[in-house]
């Protein structure tokens, strides 16, 4: 027997070609399913987007009964609930990554990193519930009577602070995404920090800085691009995040100046009314909702992957 | 003496800040598992896993919402899954430094973080308005493309740490590619690749938005895959929003049962993945 059978050699190149193509064809699924995911919105979309034009994004009116849809409201509660999420979740996640990298005693550091991680995987329906049952009672008993008697007093902002305790509303679905989109910036924060090169930090302590200054004169700069990077991958989860939201937002469409009050966001419009509606306008305006939400989480994150991925390269030049 | 004071009560506001921030986020963890251990343990019990979904103010089990949860989670994994080994394999071996494979690295990073509800609206528009109804499939294939990213980053990584050198003496060998891949690689990664199945695993059994309109709901114990499907987080979705006592406490046993499932394969990919570096290292 010949040691190279040509026709063994031949059916390799076969198998070659096939698992190759296998691999490939996968791999440009990816690429397919954004673009289908994409086209199907858009045709989706498409009769609400022809019927209202562009005012489908500037009127707040929603009602299913005369036809008429304007996505101000939704658009209005995504972007508050979020921004109320990134102004508690962006310090507390700082502080807690900056607490695993430079404060933790080793022993610790391991554990306390994989329950910030834990608290990632838990599903977003179990904050829901959990948000629905606990917090928002907590909210309306404790927190909401302080805000209104005492920030509501204050001319100008007190108009966020106004109107009747309900529990559920815009500030505590905020709350709730506070709390979940904390372990990804915490985490995200946490290895962007360690990605700083000890040397620098050590120079930092050898002139007598305190950890502090360290932080903030050293490690701060230099890790600027992964901090924006996943402060805005957190973003992104916030303003995608459904069910969540859908529990305790209270889902009224309509644009109230008091952060207590109900209102809906993009997802939750879309989880709440999408089965119940009838009428090829009132299904078309909730998928143009989804088309809005794809196009604005996808460019949030598409930019924070491109900051993490600039962090990165400059990572692996500097080793 | 005074500016060097101020200096070190300001650096111990700040630590004591973010000491404090982790406790709070801590905090948040256990006040969660708390609470779902303290309403979720009353309504574990028998009937939990061999009676159906029972009508308003009825009493019964969540047994078709476990079985449809169980169901459509298999077959997104045998879905997903492959794809999304194989187009890492793509990734790790075949196009490393490509145009091509950069820019599906990075679409699948977003793909990666961007909202499930997206992906039960085109599943909608492209299988459920085709077919005209709702249907287990249709909520097992948003499912599947959830699956599909999380296994693909997964498998890169993992077939990015096998050392060169085992590659390099299979080529030597004359080992085409595909040999190599299949009987060299894919056994030295398999560790990290099981990983980030346990991953997708957790990723998916609990995702809700995908799902509230391809498999929909069903109060009765179905197996007909081309019929809507019960399944556990819509059923925690709409009992838990229900008035009725009974159907909150349903809610919560189910929360809890998702959790603790959950946890408990983040765990293990965790402890799976830390066996496999701790292998790694002493390798090398």
């Amino acid at each position: 027997m010949a040691i190279i059978d040509p026709s063994h050699a031949a059916k390799q190149l076969i198998y070659e070609r096939i698992f190759r193509s296998a691999t490939l064809s996968a791999a440009i699924l990816v690429l397919v399913i954004l673009g289908g995911v994409t086209v199907s919105l858009l045709h989706g979309a498409w009769p609400a987007l022809e019927h209202f034009g562009f005012s489908f994004v500037t009127r707040e009116v929603w009602n299913p009964v005369t036809d008429e849809f304007g996505a101000l409201a939704p658009i209005y509660g995504t972007v508050v609930t979020s921004l109320i999420a990134m102004v508690i979740a962006v310090p507390a996640g700082f502080g807690i990554a900056l607490f695993l990298t430079e404060m933790s005693p080793p022993l610790l550091k391991r554990p306390i990193g994989v329950a910030v991680e834990l608290l990632a995987a838990v599903p977003s329906i179990i904050f829901g519930i959990w948000g629905l049952f606990v917090l928002a009672p907590l909210l309306q008993r404790h927190v909401q009577p302080w805000l209104i008697g005492h920030a509501g007093a204050i001319p100008g902002i007190g108009r966020l602070f106004m109107g009747p305790p309900y529990g559920i509303g815009i500030l505590t679905a905020g709350f709730v995404l506070a709390i979940m989109v904390l372990p990804f910036i915490a985490a995200t924060m946490r290895d962007v920090f360690d990605t700083v090169p000890p040397m620098l930090k050590e120079s930092g302590y050898g002139l007598g800085a305190t950890t502090w200054e360290v932080i903030w004169h050293v490690v701060v700069p230099h890790s600027r691009v992964g901090i924006v990077g996943g402060v805005m991958l957190g973003l992104g989860r916030a303003l995608g995040e459904t069910m969540a939201v859908t529990f305790v937002i209270g889902n009224a469409h309509r644009i109230s100046s008091s952060l207590l009050a109900p209102g809906t966001t993009i997802s939750s419009s879309i989880a709440n009314e999408f089965t119940e509606a009838v009428g090829d306008l009132y299904t078309s305006s909730l998928i143009a909702l989804g088309l809005l939400l794809f196009m604005i989480t996808f460019s949030v994150i598409a930019a924070a992957q491109a900051m993490l991925r600039r962090l990165e390269r400059r990572a692996l030049m500097s080793v | 003496m005074n500016r060097r004071a101020f200096r070190q009560g300001k650096n111990r506001v700040f630590l004591a800040l973010s000491l404090i921030a982790t406790l709070a986020g801590l905090a948040c963890l256990a006040a969660l598992l708390w609470t779902l251990i303290a309403h979720g343990i009353a309504g574990i019990s028998g009937r939990l896993f061999t009676e159906m979904t029972p009508p308003p103010g009825g009493q019964g089990g969540l047994l078709n919402a476990l079985y449809g949860s169980a169901v459509m989670t298999l077959i997104g994994i045998l879905i997903g899954s492959p794809i999304g080994v194989l187009a890492g394999t793509y990734l790790a071996e075949y196009g490393r430094n490509s145009r091509l494979s950069t820019s599906i690295r990075f679409i699948n990073d977003v793909l990666l973080s961007a909202p499930s509800i997206i992906i039960g609206l085109f599943i909608y528009e492209i299988i459920v308005v085709r077919m005209g109804h709702f249907s287990a499939i249709a909520g097992a294939l948003s499912l599947a493309i959830l699956a599909i990213p999380v296994t693909l980053r997964t498998t890169e990584d993992m077939l990015n740490l096998v050392p060169v050198g085992m590659k390099d003496s299979s080529a030597a060998l004359g080992a085409y590619p595909w040999r190599t891949i299949l009987s060299i690689l894919y056994p030295a990664a398999r560790s990290g690749i099981v990983t980030g199945l346990l991953l997708a695993i957790a990723r998916i059994s609990g995702e809700t938005a995908p799902l509230l309109f391809t498999a929909l709901n069903n109060q009765f114990w179905s197996t007909d895959l081309n019929a809507p499907m019960a399944n556990l987080p819509v059923v925690i979705f709409q009992f838990a929003l229900s008035p009725y006592k009974d159907w909150q406490n349903l809610a919560w046993a189910g929360a809890l049962i998702i959790t603790v499932t959950i946890l408990l394969l983040s765990i293990s990919a965790r402890v799976l993945l830390s066996l496999l570096q701790a292998k790694g290292g002493s390798a090398r």
